[in-house]
């Protein structure tokens, strides 16, 4: 539901109406305010459209269309909610009406049992007690985890990358994905997998 | 049938770290790692690996990609 423009930014309704130029001027203010606020964020976005597309040229573009979109359609953001999400939701929005989304089903991929899968296989590579030192970083490279990430069928990258990179509450990725909560915590559990399984095969 | 209390601690352990578990839940797990040795080690290795892949993922914006966003401020709606 659309309310009016005036009363969403600030002016109560029931005052006198303004002159034109009164008014322009604050809109002008208000469009301003809403530019400098979402180019705050836009490391963050870059962020995470960096780990949705598999180059940083395609990462760039993507960002720009982002605030393309969203500059011209500054008036339908709610000022007070989540901008951060909002910026997300035109994103991925737009990243799969780029058509990434033809891609072999995840249904058919066979997953391990255990969410130890990874831990338990650096263990008997490397020794039960090794698990106390800083493994993780010794045994992984930095490369191998980007690498295992663009390698997740795009359903699960996008839930993976909005929550354990992004930084997204399961609500918001939700929000930003148009999916069930029940759906974030199904494809989050079973993405971390699937990076973990792919890391162990790939990585050791 | 009844878990093993190991597997059972393994069932847990994304929501664990998730912060997302129920109180009693939350209990079951503590009181478990608390004398487990093993799982103990493996809920510490999937909390290093947690941060080692926002770590890895993070890539900074490149130079001049601010720029062109400025440049797109002020876009009309009908444009």
């Amino acid at each position: 539901m659309q309310s009016p423009v005036a009363q969403r930014y600030g002016r109560p309704v029931s005052e006198p109406e303004p002159t034109e130029a009164r008014r322009i001027a604050t809109e002008a203010r208000d469009r301003a305010r809403f530019e400098d606020e979402a180019l705050e964020f836009a490391d963050q976005v870059y962020r995470v459209a960096r780990r949705l597309v598999g180059s940083r040229e395609e990462a760039e573009d993507l960002v720009q269309e982002t605030y393309a979109r969203a500059f011209r359609s500054w008036r339908s953001y709610t000022p007070g909610t989540n901008m951060r999400a909002w910026l997300l939701r035109i994103l991925t929005n737009l990243n799969v009406d780029r058509g990434r989304r033809i891609q072999r089903s995840p249904q058919t991929q066979p997953l391990e049992e255990t969410d130890y899968y990874l831990a338990n296989k650096v263990a008997s590579a490397a020794g039960e007690e090794v698990l106390d030192q800083d493994v993780v970083v010794e045994r992984l490279s930095q490369d191998s985890v980007v690498s295992a990430l663009s390698e997740l069928p795009p359903q699960f990258r996008d839930v993976v990358v909005l929550v354990d990179i992004g930084d997204f509450t399961y609500a918001d990725a939700a929000q930003i994905l148009d999916i069930p909560m029940g759906t974030v915590m199904s494809r989050l559990h079973r993405g971390r997998r699937l990076l973990k399984q792919t890391l162990a095969e790939e990585a050791l | 049938m009844k878990l093993d209390p190991c597997d059972r601690c393994e069932e847990l352990l994304q929501d664990f770290l998730d912060r997302t578990l129920t109180n009693a839940e939350w209990a079951e797990a503590e009181s478990h790692l608390s004398g487990c040795e093993y799982c103990r080690r493996r809920y510490r290795f999937e909390e290093h690996l947690r941060r080692y892949v926002k770590l890895s993922a993070a890539e900074r914006m490149p130079p001049g990609l601010m720029d062109k966003l400025q440049e797109l401020r002020g876009l009309d709606a009908t444009a």
